[in-house]
């Protein structure tokens, strides 16, 4: 067991506990989303030992030189003092500008900032709320077009953060943003190279971010785009994605339902089967896989198998965390 | 100072590329994919490099006892000799693939062949 300072407080962290369980336990407020390294909203530093790698893997080394680790990846070694930092330094102010549906349980949100906003299209940031609750979600657009940032959100039934979006924010509104985050993007480079974008539900957020900035980066190579869900009325930009099909030769559009009311114009089945039917041979092809994490890890593995190298595969696993 | 043998297989490029290599290979053998049929890819292939920094004396010191823990439970459902043989076939096809010398094939091999008593259990 090791003892753990915030603020001249001391808690104990048992052994195999990290320091984020063991503060939750002892009712210290920290924010947290996914409890797996992902989302960074877990933030802390370390006032005076280093602390140990693996809490710190994934960070920009500007934040690791100031001990700044991830409280969910940290299995303390030593006892350690910790200074939960001031969210302020992470997040932004920014406005909601739109919140409309996209189909019955998807809304489009449109945040704007009053400077330009840097990211790569296709990486996440996290949502955070005044009294600290914290998720991730993707970006849809690209970061040319103006200084907003676009979501799709999916109405969880029952899930505290999604449903407080859909039911209770409305444009004016102001809302706190993180830095961007992520490895999921394109990047220009090989244009002549396949894409295969592969999204279920609001995976195709930060598909259409992706896809806009290769279209707009001049890619030759062919995209395929499938987005898969059970239901036609759980899809969405259907028309959209047709509409972009017509007008780039390379882009390829397959909308894909796993229920049993196929019509026409549809591929029936899960994406997983369907993208291989299409596609048998993904050597020299660049993979983004997002959304629903069991298809996404399911994919990663027959995308790696079916030829594609594990530097050209990108993934954004939608994990939703039980709290 | 001579050049260990992970520097002259080429360091953590020449891993990245064995592993993209060997995990296929792996993936593809009936006789040992079930060892390796574990949901989480990412885990996977950080452990492939392990396994690759390793076999070219790289710099992750591992201890016998190591090898022990990391196949224990393998051993407990089924991991013998033939297995091993296997690993020591993709590996060697692996790095024949990737064109490194013969000789450098070789000492990875002595490599990995010096840990069978531990990884099976003995
Ligand atoms: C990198 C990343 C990117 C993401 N991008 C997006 C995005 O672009 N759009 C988007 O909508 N979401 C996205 N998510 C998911 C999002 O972060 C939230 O997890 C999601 O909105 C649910 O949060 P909530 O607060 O509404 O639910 P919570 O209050 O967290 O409720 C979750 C609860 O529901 C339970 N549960 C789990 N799965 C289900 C299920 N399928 N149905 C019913 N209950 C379930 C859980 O056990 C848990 O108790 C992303 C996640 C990650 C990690
Ligand atoms: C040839 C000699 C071998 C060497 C040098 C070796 C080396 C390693 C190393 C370094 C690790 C990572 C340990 C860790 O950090 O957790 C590992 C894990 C693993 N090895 Fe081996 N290995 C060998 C043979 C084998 C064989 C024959 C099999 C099965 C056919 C096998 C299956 C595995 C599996 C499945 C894991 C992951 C275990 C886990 O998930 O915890 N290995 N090995
Ligand atoms: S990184 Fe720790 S909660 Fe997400």
């Amino acid at each position: 067991m090791v003892t753990l300072s915030v603020d001249q407080n001391r808690y104990a962290c048992q052994q195999g506990e990290t320091v984020l369980d063991a503060l939750l336990r002892q009712n210290i407020n920290l924010s947290f989303a996914c409890k797996k390294g992902t989302c960074h909203s877990c933030m802390v530093r370390s006032a005076d030992v280093t602390p140990p790698q693996a809490a710190q893997s994934g960070l920009k080394n500007t934040l690791i030189k100031q001990n700044y680790f991830l409280a969910c990846q940290c299995y303390p070694e030593q006892d350690m003092v910790i200074k939960l930092p001031d969210q302020s330094e992470f997040y932004r102010m920014g406005t909601v500008v739109v919140n409309k549906l996209l189909n019955r349980n998807t809304i489009l949100l449109v945040v704007a900032f009053e400077d330009a906003f840097e990211f790569n299209a296709g990486q996440f940031v996290n949502l955070q709320r005044s009294d600290g609750l914290t998720r991730s979600y993707s970006t849809a657009n690209i970061p040319q077009q103006s200084n907003t940032l676009e979501f799709h959100i999916r109405r969880l039934p029952g899930g505290k953060f999604s449903e407080w979006l859909h039911d209770e924010v409305s444009v004016g509104d102001s809302i706190a943003v993180s830095e961007p985050r992520g490895h999921c993007f394109y990047l220009p480079e090989r244009s002549d190279q396949g894409l295969l974008l592969v999204g279920t539900g609001t995976g195709l957020a930060p598909l259409a971010g992706i896809l806009t900035d290769a279209l707009a980066n001049g890619h030759t190579g062919p995209i395929h785009l499938f987005h898969g869900s059970r239901e036609r009325e759980d899809l969405y930009r259907i028309d959209e994605m047709r509409q972009l099909a017509k007008q780039h030769s390379n882009f390829h559009y397959t909308p894909c339902l796993s229920g049993n009311d196929v019509p026409d114009g549809f591929a029936a089945g899960r994406v997983n089967d369907i993208v291989f039917s299409h596609i048998p041979d993904l050597k020299n092809w660049r993979v983004f896989l997002c959304g629903h994490p069991e298809m996404v890890n399911q994919m990663k593995k027959q995308v790696f198998l079916k030829g594609a190298t594990i530097a050209d595969i990108y993934a954004d696993a939608f994990l939703i965390s039980s709290h | 100072m001579s050049a260990t043998l992970y520097e002259k297989i080429g360091g953590e490029p020449a891993v990245n590329a064995a592993v993209d290599i060997f995990y296929r290979k792996v993936l593809n053998d009936y006789r040992i994919n079930r060892f390796f049929d574990n949901a989480d890819m990412d885990k996977q292939i950080a452990k492939q490099k392990a396994f690759f920094t390793m076999a070219f004396g790289g710099p992750n010191n591992y201890t016998g006892q190591d090898m022990r823990n990391a196949h224990a439970n393998l051993v407990k459902v089924g991991l013998n000799e033939d297995h091993f043989n296997a690993v020591m076939e993709h590996l060697g096809a692996t790095l024949t693939e990737l064109k490194v010398p013969s000789d450098l094939i070789a000492e990875a091999a002595a490599i990995a062949e010096s840990t069978r008593n531990d990884v099976l259990g003995k």
